[in-house]
């Protein structure tokens, strides 16, 4: 019986390594939603708020992307 | 679909029964923190999780595929009655542990099954027990803990880096990931459990030589497995959903957002490698993780060891389960019909049983939180334990 540990080890690996990338690109977006609110409410330029936004709409979109691949990968397994 | 006999129509009908006691015994992983954190009402979240489960099933067969020919040996001369027999068994097992709101593993309950019954029917060379070891016991054993610590982790990152933004948009945002993460989750369930029926309805089909070794299954077994546990996730198994949602621990938005992003991506890269895991200990797992790193960072261990002994417990019980009906099978018509009436009698008093104390979509969430009122930390929560198990 041979026992694939780094088969194993390997999955669970990327695992983590996905779940935490995925939580730090959307919880990224959120705050830099959040900075968009705060600067918005406070009367700031419209050109921070719009960085803001730039940079959680590509948060977001990272996040699509991996949905994406996971769904690639258990339609084409 | 021409010259089936009746038991083997009987055997696909059972098939299907396990299928819709999967959904249901399952529709907490993906939905139980959605529900607990008021993302989703109870209704529209089980709805989703069965249209995404059902879709589930149509995504590939490749799981299907390798429940027949991996597990135990198709060779080995295995008849309709021992699957009878297997399916029976898991079936039994599934709902003792859903009366007991115990979310314990449909999969393991379905291998124990097999692998019981095919060892008293064919004997050891029957069971590919590498195939047991390496494909679903290690990973069994593995992948709650890597889903926790993924969980835990996921759980900081998300209260550190958002805990200056404002409460409003945080809110929004962690319950949508909630959503999508859930719905995730969902899916990766409908296929990869839906298709572990439709690989025991083919291997049925196989055995009783309607349809040829290595083919893929029948399109009607895809919709009819996939319409099963769609329908079976749609009941709700509020029981299980309790435990998952409020028993383990007390879940906000953040956290139910890290445990299922975690869960689901240790579940697609796992079936992706072919380990079979348990969708259920996965999410629990994940779960257990979120609530350590959470705000109060409460987990109620006495729920979690009682789900961790029923875990240890299902392959051996439903094993013993599917052997035992074996042994019935093999006195021929009269043990078969003995066992679809143990079968059916079984079901039918588990469910009189689970009305005397009755969960469902309107009282699922109203239970204690955990750690608060009179009870310590450490000490179990009367809802989760008691009243369930009454």
């Amino acid at each position: 019986m041979s026992i694939h540990w780094a088969a194993l080890g390997n999955t669970f690996g990327v695992s983590l390594l996905i779940t935490l990338g995925v939580v730090t690109a959307f919880c990224l977006g959120i705050s830099a939603l959040s900075r968009r609110e705060a600067v918005l409410a406070d009367g700031g330029s419209a050109v921070r708020g719009g960085g803001a936004l730039v940079v959680a709409v590509v948060a977001f979109a990272a996040c699509a992307a991996a949905v994406g691949y996971g769904l690639y990968l258990i339609a084409g397994a | 679909m021409e010259h089936i006999s009746f038991l083997v129509t009987v055997v696909i009908i059972t098939a299907l029964a396990f299928d819709f006691t999967n959904g249901f015994h399952d529709t907490a992983n993906a939905m139980a923190t959605s529900i607990a954190t008021g993302a989703l009402r109870p209704k529209v979240a089980v709805a989703i999780s069965g249209v995404l489960n059902l879709a589930g099933a149509f995504l590939s067969v490749a799981v299907a595929k390798t429940i027949s020919g991996g597990l135990v040996d198709e060779k080995a001369g295995i008849q309709p009655a021992v699957v009878f027999a297997a399916l029976i068994g898991a079936i039994i097992w599934n709902l003792v542990t859903w009366l007991r709101g115990i979310p314990s593993s449909s999969s393991h309950a379905l291998y124990g099954g097999l692998i019981g019954a095919t060892l008293v029917a064919v004997g050891m060379h029957g069971v590919h027990f590498d195939v047991v070891v390496t494909k679903i016991l290690i990973p069994a054993a593995a992948s709650p803990i890597v889903a926790g610590v993924a969980a835990w982790g996921a759980t900081k990152i998300a209260y550190r880096t958002t805990a200056k933004g404002s409460k409003n948009v945080n809110n929004m945002g962690f319950k949508f990931g909630q959503i999508a993460s859930a719905s995730l989750v969902s899916l990766a369930h409908g296929t990869n459990d839906a298709q572990k029926t439709m690989g025991v309805i083919t291997l049925t089909l196989v055995t009783a030589g309607a349809v040829a070794p290595g083919s893929n299954p029948p399109t009607w077994v895809i919709v009819s497995s996939g319409l099963a546990i769609a329908l079976g996730t749609y009941l709700g198994g509020w029981r299980i959903i309790r435990t998952l949602g409020k028993g383990i621990a007390e879940i906000e938005a953040p956290q139910g957002f890290a445990a299922q992003t975690a869960s689901a991506t240790v579940i697609l890269t796992s079936s992706h490698m072919g380990f079979g895991l348990s969708t259920t200990q996965v999410c629990s797992g994940g779960i257990m993780g979120a609530g350590k790193a959470g705000p109060t960072g409460r987990v109620n261990w006495s729920t979690a060891r009682r789900m961790a002994y029923a875990w240890g417990l299902t392959l051996p019980a439903a094993a013993l389960l599917g052997g035992g009906g074996a042994l019935l099978v093999d006195r021929g018509a009269v043990g078969e019909v003995l066992l679809a009436m143990i079968g059916v009698g079984a079901s039918a008093w588990i469910y009189v049983l689970s009305r005397r104390q009755r969960i469902d979509a309107g009282n699922v969430v109203d239970v204690p939180a955990v750690g608060e009122g009179p009870a310590a930390p450490l000490t179990p929560v009367p809802a989760a334990s008691g009243p369930i198990a009454a």
